[in-house]
C-alpha cells in the first residue's frame, strides 16, 4: 500500500518537558520504508522526540504528519522499542502476554483474543527467534532475550513507523545482527524505522539516511553527506577529536 | 464441624462472614495494582482521609458510608490533579491531602462529645455491626468495582506495565488513572466498616504481595490474591470469635501469617528455598 506523501513530516517541530525546550524547530521528512539512525550527543533530545513521535510528549510548536494527517489520526501507526531500563522487569507478565499486548489496539480493548492475534503474537516470537519463551516470565529472561521479546511485541504490532531507543547498546552479537535482520525485513514492508543509537560506525554502514540532533537538527541526510567534520563538531564538540590521519572520533557517551 | 457452625447461627455473624468476604476480595482484587504501580502509601493515605466525611455525616446524621464515599472520591480526585499539574510530586501531593482530611476528621470528631465509641469502630471496624443495609452497599459497591476492573482488564494492565505502548495506543492515560484512584477510593470505603481505615491499607497490601511472590502473571496474581483476601476473612473472623479480638485484626494478622508463609516458601526466592543446594 503505497501512499504519495512522505511517511513522516516534521515541520518546525518545537518539543520540551515543563518550561525547558529540549528540541527546537525541527524540520524534515521521511519517505516510506527508511532506515534513519538518530544520532547526537548524550541528552541532545533523541528521546525526546520519540516521546514526540508516540504522542508522550506535546508539541510546542510545529506539527507532525504521518501520511499527510496530523500525528494521532492513526493509532495503530507507530511503534517504540523502549530502553531495556525503562521497563519493569518484575512485573507479573509473561514473554507471550508482552508480545499480545501490542495486538490490544487491533483486537479491542473489551474481550478476549482471536485466533488471528494468537497466530501473529506466535509468528513474532518465531521471527526473533523467542517462541520457546513464550511462556516464561519475563524476569528470567537474559539481556538480549529482553530486546527481542519487544522487537516482537513491536512487529505484532505490525507498525508504519518502528521507534527503537538504544537497541545497540549493551545486547549481545547474535541479538544486534537479529535487530538489523529485522531492519532489513522491515523495510521489505515499507515500514519506516528511526533509531537513535550512539554507535556511529552502525549508522554510517546499515542506514539510509542519518538524523543528527543537538538541541536542534544540525543535518539530515544520507550517511556520506551528514558525516561532515563540520557538522560532527556542530552536534558533538567537546567530543570529538580529530586525529592526524584525517580521521574523527567521536565519544557519544 | 459445630466449632465452624456455631457463630453462623447468629444472624449478625452470617452478615459479618458475607462483608469480610466481599472485602477481602475486593481489597486483594484492587490491591493487585497497589502493589504493582507501588501505591500503598495511596491506600493508606486514603484511608485516613476518609475520616472527616465519616465526621461530616455523624454529624449531619447521614450515612456514614456515604459520607466516607464522598470524602474518599474528593480525596481520590485532589491527588490526581494536584500531581497533573507536576509542580509537586505525587508523594508529596498525598502527604498534603492525607494529613490534612486526617487533622480535619480529628477536628471534627473531638468537638463531639459522645463520639469515643464509634471512633474506634471507625479506626479499626465494626464487622459485627454490618446492618442488611450495609451489606447491600457493601456488595452493591463491591460489583460495580468488579466489574470495571474486569472489563477494563486491558487498560489496566497496559498503563501499569508500559504507559509508553499506552501512549502509542492513544489510551486516555490521565483518565484511567483517576478511575483507578476512585476505584481504589471505593474499596477503602466498602472495607471501612470490617477493618476500619487503620488497617484497611494492609488488606490492600498484604494479599496481593502474598500472591505476587507465588504466581509469575497478572490474572493468576488477582485470583489468588481475591483467594487468599477471602480465606483471611473467614479465617479471622472464627479467630476473633473464639479468641474475643477485634475482628479487624484477627483479620489481618491472618493474612500476614500467609503472607509470612509464602515468603518463607515461596519458589521464586522464599528465604528457606534459598539455602545452599548441600544444606538441604
Amino acid at each position: 500500500m503505497k501512499d504519495t506523501t512522505d511517511q513522516l513530516e516534521v515541520q518546525g517541530a518545537s518539543i520540551g518537558y515543563g518550561d525547558k525546550v529540549v528540541l527546537s524547530d525541527l524540520t524534515f521528512s521521511v519517505p516510506h520504508g527508511a532506515r534513519v539512525a538518530v544520532v547526537g550527543p548524550n541528552g541532545a533530545g533523541k528521546s525526546t522526540l520519540f516521546k514526540a513521535l508516540v504522542g508522550l510528549l506535546p508539541l510546542r510548536s510545529g506539527r507532525i504528519y504521518v501520511h499527510g494527517r496530523p500525528l494521532g489520526n492513526h493509532k495503530d501507526c507507530v511503534a517504540y522499542v523502549p530502553q531495556r531500563e525503562e521497563v519493569d522487569w518484575h512485573f507479573p507478565v509473561t514473554v507471550g502476554d508482552v508480545v499480545m499486548m501490542g495486538r490490544y489496539d487491533r483486537q479491542g480493548w473489551i474481550g478476549g483474543d482471536s485466533r488471528a492475534d494468537k497466530q501473529a503474537v506466535k509468528r513474532s516470537l518465531q521471527e526473533m527467534g523467542v517462541a520457546h519463551l513464550e511462556t516464561r516470565s519475563i524476569a528470567d529472561l537474559s539481556g538480549g532475550e529482553q530486546q527481542r521479546v519487544f522487537l516482537a511485541r513491536a512487529l505484532a504490532q505490525e507498525p508504519h513507523i518502528l521507534l527503537m531507543d538504544e537497541p545497540f547498546t549493551g545486547v549481545d552479537a547474535p541479538t544486534q545482527d537479529s535487530t538489523l535482520g529485522l531492519l532489513d525485513d522491515l523495510q521489505a514492508e515499507d515500514v519506516t524505522a528511526m533509531i537513535a543509537t550512539h554507535d556511529l560506525g552502525i549508522a554510517v554502514e546499515k542506514f539510509d539516511l542519518m538524523l543528527l540532533l543537538n538541541h536542534k537538527l544540525i543535518a539530515f541526510g544520507p550517511p556520506s553527506q551528514v558525516m561532515t567534520q563540520e557538522n560532527l563538531r556542530a552536534a558533538f564538540g567537546a567530543y570529538m577529536t580529530l586525529l592526524a590521519d584525517g580521521r574523527i572520533v567521536v565519544d557519544a557517551h | 464441624m459445630d466449632l465452624l457452625l456455631e457463630p453462623l447461627q447468629y444472624a449478625f455473624m452470617t452478615r459479618a462472614f458475607a462483608a469480610s468476604v466481599i472485602v477481602g476480595v475486593l481489597c486483594a482484587v484492587m490491591g493487585t495494582y497497589v502493589v504493582l504501580r507501588g501505591m500503598a502509601f495511596l491506600g493508606d493515605a486514603m484511608a485516613h482521609a476518609i475520616l472527616p466525611g465519616v465526621a461530616i455525616a455523624y454529624l449531619l446524621q447521614g450515612n456514614l458510608l456515604i459520607g466516607a464515599l464522598v470524602a474518599a472520591l474528593v480525596v481520590a480526585l485532589g491527588i490526581g490533579v494536584f500531581a497533573r499539574q507536576g509542580q509537586i510530586k505525587e508523594d508529596t501531593a498525598i502527604g498534603i491531602l492525607f494529613a490534612a482530611a486526617l487533622s480535619l476528621g480529628v477536628a471534627l470528631i473531638s468537638s463531639m462529645k459522645s463520639y469515643a465509641v464509634d471512633l474506634g469502630h471507625i479506626l479499626f471496624g465494626d464487622v459485627l455491626g454490618v446492618s442488611v443495609g450495609d451489606l447491600w452497599l457493601t456488595a452493591g459497591l463491591g460489583v460495580l468495582v468488579l466489574v470495571t476492573v474486569a472489563l477494563l482488564y486491558k487498560p489496566f494492565l497496559v498503563i501499569s506495565f508500559d504507559p509508553v505502548l499506552a501512549a502509542t495506543m492513544r489510551l486516555p492515560g490521565d483518565l484511567l488513572r483517576m478511575l483507578m484512584l476512585v476505584l481504589l477510593a471505593l474499596t477503602v470505603v466498602v472495607s471501612l466498616q470490617t477493618v476500619g481505615v487503620g488497617l484497611a491499607a494492609a488488606m490492600l497490601v498484604t494479599p496481593a504481595a502474598t500472591a505476587y511472590l507465588l504466581t509469575r502473571r497478572l490474572l493468576p496474581m488477582m485470583l489468588v490474591a481475591a483467594g487468599l483476601g477471602a480465606l483471611s476473612a473467614i479465617v479471622g473472623l472464627y479467630v476473633s470469635y473464639y479468641a474475643n479480638i477485634v475482628s479487624g485484626a484477627a483479620i489481618v494478622l491472618t493474612a500476614t501469617a500467609f503472607f509470612l508463609v509464602a515468603w518463607l516458601l515461596n519458589p521464586k526466592q522464599g528465604v528457606l528455598r534459598r539455602r545452599p543446594r548441600g544444606l538441604v
